[in-house]
């Protein structure tokens, strides 16, 4: 909402400056977000005096004129007619945005240059005459800039209204708040006027056929009536807030809305069939074009104002082309309604029409503004297009609520508040917002709002009244006693946090991706139709196609990050994602939004380029930061087995893994597969993991117990065995595990070969397996046995050799 | 006789020089002072010798033996030092492995947010992201129909189920699980239906509820503040302005002086000095009617904060879509 000075100066006399007066309106709840001049644009217009005319050499009707423009003469071409050496005039220098949206500009205008322009009052905003230059009093002094040169000064303060204060959708709404500060009440402007003809109800009437709608329909007429241009003050007011002059009654209908808040309607009553007016919902599908020239399609839900035989508006919120003023229109209704906020915004929102009027009533018109409001207008309207008023005004009126009572309780206020105010104090803050309040018998106020403060339901509403009048500033600052709580850190949050550590330990980054991915990411992954991550939740209102599903998988949004890397050559990532993943279960029904982990890698092992030489990550870097992330949790049976090379999708066959723990699939770690690599235009080689986070909080082990540590020496024999190349290493170092040898402390793996000379289709394996008692140091000629037998059991099992 | 003592000497100290290995010193130990060594036996044949020669030899060969042993010390020093002078390395080359990765930016400050008000006594709680149409809006005083609504662009799933457009929701969720005391931070992704240089589709918020007997406006100031000196600097100056959110009455507005011109006017505060940072308000009787709470024995405020604002603030990000593009360069920083 847009308030310009001036405009609230005609309501109220405001005694402080424009930035005390910003400062009071956002304190009280009005957020003053902008104040600029609305003249401003003049800064750049400046007197100019015209010294020498001359007559264009290549038009008739254009003249070169020498203008002096306070620094220098420059050479502007003008076509006015009044141009003559000796005056002054405005001049307009190039860069300036004029009111209408001109920009000017230095360019040649019929092969001569022109530095600028000399301005009517027109095109300067400043008044009607556009039938020559301006011309400014000769005392002027040249190259001031216009506004300062006249004066023109006018800020207007624009306010972001909340959606309870539809009261101050109009300029006297704020000139009240304005007056309230200063202790006084707005001057409303006369409405009295003499009528003639009539009375109203022998020419037309109103029927309301649909009063849940429409609860109050009043109308005017006036006769004789003149339309033409509004004369200057009517249509600078309006474009001071935004809105084009049209003529003079259309002017006047969005003057009164601005000033009041009530939006009126204008018909060309001539246009009306039957002469009456018929308030009632449209058939369903029937079709009607709106003033702005569009066909709308209606419901059985949308209240229509009709005459006898057709729509000529959408109540409340736009008319129709049927009855609108014209040049030739001589007798007019004014309608004044109050409409049903509900069926408004329903209207408003199916048609995706927000108009002015729809904006206000929906939020809530006063029902008592309706009759003051439509005779501002038949007052004003008479005044500027003449004719007479016919006698008399039809109200028909089933009875807007009108605004009752409420008990406000002094001692509950001051708790609620933390306050200290007396009734008597309470009574005067609303008072002063022209609130009706009497202090009854036991610290009990009376309140009845006013029926333009149509948010006002309950007492809690009153003691928001108060508290902001009284000024947040003034209330007292606590600090409430917060007994503790029984509960714990939560475990998802901690388990979530301590993986973010562990990854960052290793060297990833956290992302954080959009949880809507693009429709087509189920197939960019391969993932085969009865996945369950095809159970992909639609918007039913995306902002774009890229962002129209929601994900059911961490893994597009981390691939497309990667593609965004490595476009802008950034080409060594290590990122992961924490996050949810939605599951449907039907539209009707709120989603499963599990939490799954994943991260991505690619390029460089190392930082630093020096020892990366030949060191590009592979697929045992990533599967280390899986072990990283399991071991840091404590995570015991980790396993990680090959995926088949039918279950591979969106990873490489031969370069995948699930990961286990026990018989609990945590998910997946692998290469990225070509194809995937492809469609997410990634030209390196990349690996991924995809971790279900609700899983591994399953597997996380809820106590630990500390294990002794030994206190006898160890010894290691190695071991080689040379098996065929398809068994997996993980398998032998199970089969050591089962042996379940008390003496065996440790074994791991410490060569894996193949080539020559071992022979094709065989691998060697060498595994170094550690000894040690809890009893007593070992004896090597013991070691040596056990380590014996150790190696038999395996060789059998594996069918193995040892190398000659 | 065997070798004269200082026969020994003169050979041990020969082979000493000759010496280019810790192992070789250790071996020369042996040979001269070890258990067997020819120091060592000397000493032990002192005892065959005449009685009138023993105390002399015997000083002697005990002489020998500490010459001996400054002897191995200095050669194991100059090798030691020898050595230190051959591996010689170009210190200033880069060290090899991984640098430690950054947590993003929201996660951070989203941290920083909830560890104040847990240091205040403050539990943390989470929400589903997607929400029914009743703990979004109807349970928070938001009918159908009521233009509040529009200050929320909203996406939908269908008619009843949204895409979360406040953490609010877990508000009701909260309370209706348990009776009060609340006291409760809960952080998350919300969305809306809006993308330009100052709104991305998705964003983090920071929700926060306290219910119990007698809680008042002053002590949402008093805790609001606490956090506004903890997040930003403890002189930081704020302001509570009146404003609108249809589950809170009176609500509030939280504004800070403009961290970027201290309060003198630019391009981030829209030349007003102040910053808008959260939005709070006492809890509306018409939310505690909906879960049940007895609302004249109970008060409560409630706040919430957008994330991405508060992390503009604290690192200076210009473009609120820098954190979900993810740009390596941008996340690296943190």
């Amino acid at each position: 909402m847009k308030a310009s000075l001036s405009w609230l100066k005609n309501y109220v006399d405001i005694r402080m400056d424009v930035g005390q007066l910003a400062d009071r309106l956002t304190m009280a709840g009005l957020e003053v977000e902008t104040v600029y001049d609305r003249y401003a644009y003049l800064e750049t217009v400046v007197v100019g005096r015209v010294t020498l005319v001359e007559k264009h050499p290549n038009a008739d009707h254009l003249s070169i004129c020498t203008v002096e423009n306070g620094r220098a003469a420059v050479e502007v071409v003008c076509g006015a007619p009044n141009v003559r050496a000796g005056m002054l005039s405005p001049l307009a220098l190039p860069g300036t945005e004029l009111a209408g949206g001109m920009r000017i500009s230095a360019g040649t205008i019929r092969g001569r240059l022109s530095e600028g322009m000399l301005c009517s009052e027109a095109e300067l905003g400043l008044g009607l005459d556009a039938s020559g230059i301006m011309e400014l009093d000769g005392d002027l002094e040249v190259g001031t800039p216009l506004n300062r040169a006249l004066d023109l000064r006018d800020p207007v303060l624009e306010i972001g209204l909340t959606p309870n204060r539809p009261d101050c959708l109009c300029i006297m709404g704020i000139a009240r708040e304005v007056a309230a500060f200063q202790g006084e009440r707005i001057r409303r402007p006369e409405v009295a006027m003499p009528e003639a003809r009539g009375p109203i109800h022998d020419i037309t009437s109103v029927e309301i056929q649909a009063p849940d709608h429409c609860p109050r329909y009043a109308a005017r007429l006036l006769e004789q009536v003149k339309v033409a241009a509004s004369p200057f003050w009517l249509q600078d007011r309006l474009m001071s807030v935004g809105l084009r002059p049209i003529n003079n009654l259309v002017d006047v209908t969005n003057f009164v809305m601005l000033e009041t808040g009530q939006p009126l309607h204008a018909f060309d009553f001539d246009n009306l069939a039957g002469r009456r007016i018929v308030v009632r919902t449209a058939t369903e599908g029937e079709v009607f074009v709106t003033l702005d020239g569009k066909e709308r399609r209606l419901n059985a839900e949308t209240l229509m104002i009709c005459d006898a035989e057709k729509p000529v508006a959408i109540g409340g919120v736009m008319g129709g082309m049927n009855s609108e003023i014209e040049d030739t229109t001589t007798r007019v209704l004014i309608e004044s309604a109050y409409f049903n906020p509900v069926s408004i915004r329903r209207t408003a929102k199916r048609l995706g029409l927000n108009t002015d009027a729809s904006h206000r009533f929906e939020r809530g018109v006063d029902p008592q503004g309706t009759i003051y409001a439509m005779e501002r207008a038949a007052r004003m309207m008479n005044e500027m297009a003449g004719g007479h008023l016919v006698e008399g005004y039809i109200d028909v009126n089933s009875g807007p609520r009108s605004p009752r009572s409420l008990s406000l309780g002094v001692t509950a206020t001051n708790k609620l508040l933390g306050t200290d105010l007396d009734g008597g104090q309470m009574a005067d803050l609303l008072r002063s917002i022209e609130f009706e309040a009497e202090l009854k018998e036991q610290g009990r106020l009376e309140v009845t709002p006013p029926s333009f403060r149509v948010d006002i339901s309950r007492p809690v509403d009153l003691m928001e009244e108060v508290a902001r009048l009284a000024g947040y500033d003034g209330i007292a600052t606590t600090f409430p006693s917060i007994a503790p709580s029984g509960t714990g850190p939560d475990r998802r949050r901690s388990c979530r946090d301590k993986i973010r550590s562990l990854l960052t330990g290793m060297g990833f980054s956290e992302a954080i991706n959009y949880s809507f991915v693009s429709r087509d990411s189920c197939e960019r992954l391969r993932l085969p139709q009865e996945d369950e991550r095809r159970r992909q939740l639609v918007l039913l209102n995306p902002l774009a196609d890229d962002q129209a599903v929601m994900r059911t998988c961490l893994v597009p949004g981390l691939l497309e990050t990667v593609s965004r890397n490595l476009a802008r050559q950034v080409n060594h990532l290590r990122l992961f994602e924490v996050g949810k993943v939605f599951l449907s279960r039907g539209a009707d029904r709120l989603p499963e939004e599990p939490e799954m982990l994943a991260g991505v890698m690619t390029g460089r092992r190392y930082e630093a380029q020096l020892y990366a030489k030949n060191a590009e990550c592979d697929f045992f870097d990533i599967k280390a930061a899986v072990e990283g992330i399991c071991a840091g949790l404590a995570i015991e049976k980790i396993c990680f087995t090959a995926v088949e090379d039918g279950d591979c999708r969106f990873t490489q066959p031969g370069q995948s893994a699930w990961v286990y723990s026990g018989s609990t699939r945590l998910g997946l770690v692998g290469r990225v597969h070509a194809k995937v690599c492809r469609a997410y235009d990634l030209k390196q080689p990349v690996f991924v993991f995809d971790l279900d986070l609700e899983k591994i909080l399953a597997v996380i082990p809820g106590q630990r117990f500390a294990a002794p540590i030994p206190r006898y020496p160890s010894t290691s024999r190695d071991i080689t065995l040379i098996v065929d190349q398809e068994i997996e290493s993980r398998l032998i170092l199970e089969h050591l595990a089962g042996m379940n040898e008390k003496l065996i402390d440790d074994f791991y793996l410490f060569d894996v070969f193949q080539g020559k000379p071992i022979p094709d289709g065989k691998k060697s394996i060498s595994i170094r397996i550690v000894y040690r008692s809890a009893e007593g140091t070992l004896e090597d000629e013991q070691v040596n046995r056990l380590h014996g037998a150790v190696g038999k059991r395996l060789i059998e099992a594996f069918k193995a050799s040892v190398p000659a | 006789m065997e070798l004269s003592i200082d026969k020994i000497l003169e050979q041990a100290e020969e082979e000493l020089e000759r010496i280019e290995d810790p192992d070789g010193i250790r071996k020369l130990q042996v040979k001269y002072l070890g258990r067997k060594g020819l120091v060592t036996q000397f000493l032990r044949g002192i005892s065959n010798l005449p009685a009138d020669k023993r105390p002399a030899a015997g000083k002697r060969a005990n002489e020998v033996k500490k010459q001996l042993e400054a002897g191995f010390a200095a050669a194991r020093k100059r090798l030691e030092d020898s050595q230190e002078a051959t591996e010689r390395l170009d210190v200033s080359l880069p060290g090899r492995g991984v640098l430690p990765g950054s947590l993003h930016p929201i996660t951070q400050v989203t941290r920083e947010i909830c560890d104040i008000f847990t240091r205040m006594g403050f539990d943390v709680v989470e929400g589903p992201e997607i929400e029914t149409d009743y703990y979004n809006f109807e349970a928070l005083n938001i009918p159908k129909d009521h233009p509040a609504r529009d200050m929320q662009d909203t996406f939908y799933i269908s008619e009843n189920i949204v895409l979360r457009t406040h953490t609010s929701p877990t508000q009701p969720r909260v309370m209706e699980k348990q009776p009060p005391p609340v006291r409760m931070v809960a952080p998350g992704k919300v969305y809306r239906c809006d993308s330009d240089l100052t709104h991305t589709p998705m964003f983090h918020q920071v929700e926060g509820l306290l219910v119990d007997e007698g809680i008042s406006f002053g002590d949402l100031k008093g805790v609001l503040t606490a956090f506004v000196h903890q997040m930003f600097d403890p002189q930081t100056s704020l302001r509570f302005r009146p404003s609108f959110f249809p589950f809170t009455e009176p609500s509030a507005e939280v504004d800070i002086r403009c961290v970027i011109c201290r309060g003198k006017g630019c391009r981030v505060c829209s030349q007003t000095g102040w910053l808008e940072i959260l939005g709070s308000g006492m809890v509306h009787p018409a939310v505690f009617e909906n879960v049940g709470y007895d609302t004249s024995k109970y008060t409560g405020f409630a706040f919430g904060m957008g994330v991405e604002r508060i992390a503009m603030l604290k690192y200076r990000i210009d473009d609120i879509r820098k954190y979900f593009d993810n740009d390596y360069r941008f996340l690296r920083q943190f």
